[in-house]
């Protein structure tokens, strides 16, 4: 697997960003050889170790079944490990939620509360911290969260009134209110149409990119992982482990033009032939 | 993002208003206003065409009539009827979401007290109340109690399946955002289950004042407190069946009422929000 790793760095031309380019602090998160069998008996993952880095943008691709999303949940604190640890900002999970090391999910669906306007539906995330919590300016700070996700004058509106993709605008408007340092971000725009999952990727990378986040994000999107990562990792499935990476190199934040680049097209016929190789080596049974 | 509020829309493509036969309003009250009053003319022209005696099937004018000469005495009972009610429909509405939030919190609580619940519904209130007003020495306490045990069921079962309604995507967020039971419960599960509730409230509303009826048939009080029910028993030993139909109709009209003032107040807590109460658009 180390070997077939090498020759996939070495075809697809990228480099390999170092650990310690972002300085020589612990990564955000690691994770150290976890399992996870469910009580039905299925093992969603083997063995992975992980490590993600302050400030990359790491994006989970595979098959479905690869356990792109229980590795998701897991790091969210949602789902134990069967066995093995998982590190974040180098301690135990206490240290989740606690001032200054938050983590914001943005789940697949908007799971916006329906009865509630807009902004009340922003400052959950805000209602629902520890007391003690910083409380102050709180209808400044959900005004710049929705302003940050163009959708500053849809404050007094309920989420039945908004398109899909504003909605998610929401949701990702309520993670980025509670300043999170690290973004973890379950298929998102997987429901949405095209034209609108491009112009959110597009606000994601400049959001990322102006707030230093740490993301990490699950997708089924080939073009997707590629316009948005800083590293992509493959998953096989039958069980869900990590079969290859891939480091997108590109400068930042990315804009159209990357997206219409001969660079681009190059780097997600990679993907596309890792993610083959994933599921051929991924599925005994079928 | 444009705003699409901001932009005025051309005037000459906005629908043009609706003649009065055709708005929503107008139909709602003008359909069943002409169904009723076809059915009170047929009514009126059977009882006079085959001269039906009053003491066999009144006419609406001479249960009318009957309305006005008793109204003193039909509304006194009016009043003790409707307390009655309203006392039975807040102590089941208090009782019900109070088993309720006791019943979701643990699966060992639901299995050992669903099955009395039940009970409770399929017990038929008749065979009970006889009881009840053996038991209770106050009269009224003792309606007011049958009235409650018909109403409490619809409220327990449907607050239930409204607590355990949640998205559970939202369930999954306020996990991960480690909220307490107390936050989630008033926070998620209650405005989740109002929809369900206000639902529950509306068929108790109902049966809070057949359970006031029908207790108070079996029990029979007369004098001071004689509700409706009184009225109708009386009025049918004495052969008096216009007052009994009058009886019957402020008996219904209480009904509507309570159908209404709980539907006014779904729609007031719902409407922004639910599918259930919202207008349709078209």
């Amino acid at each position: 697997m180390t070997i077939l790793k090498a020759v996939r760095l070495d075809m697809t031309e990228t480099r390999r960003i170092e650990a310690g380019k972002t300085g020589t602090e612990h990564p955000v998160i690691q994770i150290l050889s976890a399992n996870k069998i469910f009580p039905n008996g299925t093992q969603a993952l083997d063995a992975v170790d992980l490590n993600v880095q302050q400030g990359e943008f790491l994006s989970l691709i595979g098959p479905s079944g690869c356990g792109k999303s229980t590795l998701l949940k897991m790091i969210a604190n949602l789902i134990e490990p069967t066995d093995g640890r998982i590190l974040w900002w180098n301690g135990g999970p206490e240290r989740i939620g606690s001032a200054g090391s938050r983590l914001a999910f943005v789940f697949q669906d908007p799971t916006l509360m329906p009865w509630a306007r807009v902004d009340a539906n922003v400052r959950l995330a805000l209602d629902l911290e520890r007391k003690g919590a910083d409380k102050s300016d709180v209808a400044a700070r959900i005004h710049a969260a929705l302003d940050q996700v163009g959708l500053a004058k849809f404050a007094r509106s309920y989420p039945r009134e908004l398109s899909g993709g504003m909605r998610m605008r929401v949701s990702i408007a309520r993670a980025l209110i509670d300043q999170p340092d690290l973004l973890l971000m379950d298929e998102p725009f997987g429901a949405l149409d095209e034209f609108t999952r491009n112009k959110l990727d597009l606000d994601l990378v400049r959001l990322s990119w102006e707030r230093r986040l740490t993301t990490l994000f699950v997708t089924h999107s080939i073009y997707e992982a590629v316009f948005l990562s800083t590293r992509i990792i493959v998953m096989a499935a039958n069980p869900g482990r990590i079969h290859s990476e891939l480091v997108i190199d590109e400068p930042q934040p990315r804009d159209e033009d990357f997206r219409g680049s001969p660079r681009f097209a190059q780097l997600c016929r990679d993907l596309s032939r890792m993610l083959t190789e994933a599921s051929h080596a991924g599925s005994p049974q079928s | 993002m444009q705003d699409p509020r901001s932009r005025k829309p051309d005037p000459k493509i906005l629908p043009k208003p609706l003649p009065l036969l055709q708005q929503e309003w107008f139909q709602r009250i003008a359909a069943p206003t002409v169904v009723g009053l076809t059915l009170l003319v047929l009514w009126q022209a059977v009882c006079r065409f085959f001269q039906i005696p009053q003491y066999l099937f009144p006419a609406p004018t001479d249960i009318a009539s009957s309305l006005i000469d008793h109204a003193g005495l039909l509304f006194q009972s009016l009043k003790i009827t409707l307390l009655v009610t309203l006392q039975a429909f807040a102590l089941a509405t208090l009782l019900g979401c109070l088993t309720a939030f006791l019943i979701i919190q643990s699966r060992l609580a639901e299995i050992g007290l669903f099955p009395f619940v039940v009970l409770l519904q399929v017990t038929p209130i008749v065979a009970i109340a006889p009881l009840i007003i053996i038991l209770v020495k106050s009269t009224s306490l003792s309606l007011v109690i049958c009235a409650t045990l018909v109403a409490l069921f619809p409220i327990i079962s449907n607050t239930i399946t409204g607590l355990r309604s949640v998205d559970p995507g939202l369930v999954s967020y306020f996990r991960m955002k480690r909220a307490g039971r107390l936050e989630t419960l008033m926070r998620l599960q209650i405005p989740s289950a109002l929809p369900f509730f206000l639902a529950g409230l509306r068929i108790s509303s109902g049966l809070a004042l057949i359970g006031a009826i029908v207790g108070e048939f079996v029990a029979g009080t007369g004098g001071q407190s004689a509700g409706l029910a009184y009225q109708i028993l009386q009025s049918g030993f004495q052969l008096d069946i216009p007052l009994m139909f009058a009886a019957l109709v402020l008996i219904a009209c209480l009904g509507i009422a309570m159908f209404f003032v709980m539907s006014a107040l779904t729609h007031l807590l719902l409407g922004h929000w639910h599918e259930s109460a919202m207008k349709e658009q078209r």
